[in-house]
């Protein structure tokens, strides 16, 4: 049973005061999330990514379409005990202190009475808000409330979380908290469908991720899979300042940093090169083909779909 | 009552308390101690009367606006500062958050309404230096007023639910000033002819008929009020919020959170 699947939702919005008009915000969108993975939904802002998790949290009804979290419908009520989720940039009830926030909404969830105290302390040792837990959130910083906002989510034990933007306004130390808490939660059996468009995260933490721009589904894959396209170039790098005459007669670009040089040139030169190096004595560190990241795959996918939309416009 | 929605409302309550909202309380009793002592020196026999018809009026009116101001942000404030997002994606249905948000702040004014009361007879008794059978029909008052505060509270929701702060203030202020003065249009829908008669018979049976749970007048003059009154005014009451909240409940049930 797959974790999340989406099957042809959409949005359209009336926009406009006295002639109303149409406005898609996602096209029919088909998406399967397995379980245990941590799937990362990426696009540029305005591309539906937060249109299509509410939805799938009931709180904008789609115009078409359907989903199925865990097998069972979206709308059915007993789905919402089985998902967490941490909205965009999270501003909770500041008048409460942390503890009574992760009370109230341990409440709401339907967390036994017993089992409140006990979950609400474990969780705010895990965000690190244990020394700050009676202070009231008005007097929380940004990362803070992040972390807050996280905790809301995993109170009581979700078997999939939904995060929307969970690294944005983090500082670094920040989102390496968020990520790492990410990979405990997958290390734990949980589904993990987060958006975002900071792409490194997503590199560094994702199964697979899908691309969506202009409320338009642009690819899905692995990550390995959609930056795996070798662009037919090497990347050597050796110890040293120096670089030969001959290695730039190869057609290499080279590039000096501190002690180091990084040379990129054609794959089938590849050979001749590592003979310079070796007949210059000069010490080779490393030797790797040159591969699309997922920013270049992003940045080449977004380039492509916008010249469709404006051929078509 | 199920638990979330007497978390909701536990935590509507929470929070007009911990806004301060309860310092209304410190207005009323400098207010009515103050009218206690003046009127004390000023009027003579009539110091019951005066104590009675500006305590209740006091209660009313600060209620009211409490009603009113808290009430038309109750829904919109959530969704604008997105809140609610936390809460409706838990099993919380959409209705039980209406109910829940009722219920708080019904909570708070009878708390607010309970402490004014106190107030109330300690003016009374300072002014009269015993309490009297006919005082009794005060608690009837009281009890009117707090049957207003349901119908403005389920109004200001009903409001919140689709429309914006200020014109949820605007519509809710305006059936509170018509619904004052209902037993009026009633009158002039008795007195006039044609579609005119309609229109004005229609509206008065649509707006809340505050005129018929306003009895402060009577009770300040000693007067019993008749058990018939009680009833009529409790089942009217009751249905009238309750016809607010199910119309909140349907607008709210369809509304995109955008």
């Amino acid at each position: 049973m797959s974790a999340i699947e989406i099957i042809g939702l959409e949005k359209t919005y009336s926009v406009g005061f006295w002639r109303k008009r149409p406005k898609c915000a996602l096209k029919p969108l088909h998406l399967t999330v397995e379980e245990g993975e941590i799937f990362g939904f990426l696009g540029p802002n305005g591309a539906g990514k937060t249109t299509t998790l509410k939805m799938l949290m009931g709180l904008v009804f789609p115009t078409g379409g359907s989903a199925r979290i865990l097998g069972l419908d979206i709308n059915d009520p007993q789905v919402k005990a089985q998902i967490g989720f941490l909205p965009e940039q999270p501003y909770f009830y500041d008048y409460l202190t942390a503890h009574e926030l992760l009370d109230y909404y341990g409440r709401l969830s339907g967390v036994p009475g017993k089992d409140l105290l006990p979950r609400i302390e474990k969780v705010l040792d895990r965000v690190g808000l244990r020394d700050v837990r009676g202070v009231q959130l008005r007097k929380f910083s940004k990362g803070m409330l992040q972390r807050a906002g996280i905790a809301q989510a995993i109170l009581h034990e979700p078997k999939i979380v939904f995060f929307d933007e969970p690294m944005s306004g983090l500082d670094p130390m920040g989102r390496r908290e968020v990520r790492d808490l990410m990979e405990q939660l997958k290390q734990e059996g949980k589904t993990v469908f987060f958006s975002t468009h900071i792409l490194s995260d997503a590199e560094a933490l994702c199964d697979r991720v899908a691309v969506i721009h202009l409320g338009e589904l642009r690819a899905v894959g692995a990550v390995a899979e959609l930056t795996s396209s070798v662009q037919g170039q090497i990347e050597i790098v050796w110890q040293g300042t120096a670089v030969p005459a001959s290695i730039k007669a190869l057609g290499a670009e080279c590039h000096v940093t501190g002690d180091t040089v990084r040379a990129v040139l054609s794959e089938e030169r590849q050979d001749l090169a590592v003979d310079v190096l070796r007949r210059e004595r000069l010490h080779m560190i490393s030797l790797v083909p040159v591969r699309t990241t997922l920013e270049q795959y992003f940045v080449e996918k977004l380039k492509r779909s916008e010249q469709t939309a404006g051929s078509l416009a | 009552m199920n638990q979330r929605i007497t978390c909701i409302a536990s935590n509507t309550f929470r929070e007009a308390v911990r806004d301060r909202v309860l310092y209304n309380l410190i207005a009323f009793a400098l207010l009515l101690s103050g009218a206690a002592i003046l009127v004390g020196q000023i009027s003579i026999d009539i110091e019951k009367l005066v104590v009675i018809n500006l305590g209740l009026t006091a209660v009313s009116l600060f209620g009211m606006i409490i009603a009113i101001f808290i009430g038309i942000g109750l829904v919109s404030k959530e969704i604008e500062k997105r809140t609610l997002y936390t809460v409706l994606s838990r099993p919380v249905r959409r209705w039980e958050f209406i109910i829940g948000k009722f219920f708080g702040l019904a909570g708070t004014l009878v708390v607010n309404a309970f402490f004014m009361a106190i107030g109330v007879f300690g003016a009374l008794l300072y002014v009269a230096h015993k309490f009297q059978a006919p005082d009794a029909w005060v608690l009837v008052a009281l009890y009117f007023i707090i049957l207003q505060f349901l119908i403005i509270c389920s109004l200001a929701l009903l409001f919140s639910s689709f429309s914006s702060p200020l014109l949820s203030a605007v519509f809710a202020f305006s059936l509170v000033v018509i619904g004052t003065f209902s037993e009026d249009l009633r009158n002039f829908a008795a007195m006039a002819n044609g579609p005119t008669k309609w229109l004005e018979t229609a509206v008065a049976y649509i707006v809340p008929n505050f005129s018929a749970l306003n009895i402060i007048s009577s009770v300040a003059h000693a007067q019993p009020v008749p058990t018939q009154l009680i009833v009529y005014n409790t089942i009217y009451a009751l249905f009238y919020a309750s016809m607010a909240l199910c119309g909140a409940v349907l607008i709210f049930q369809r509304r995109n959170l955008k």
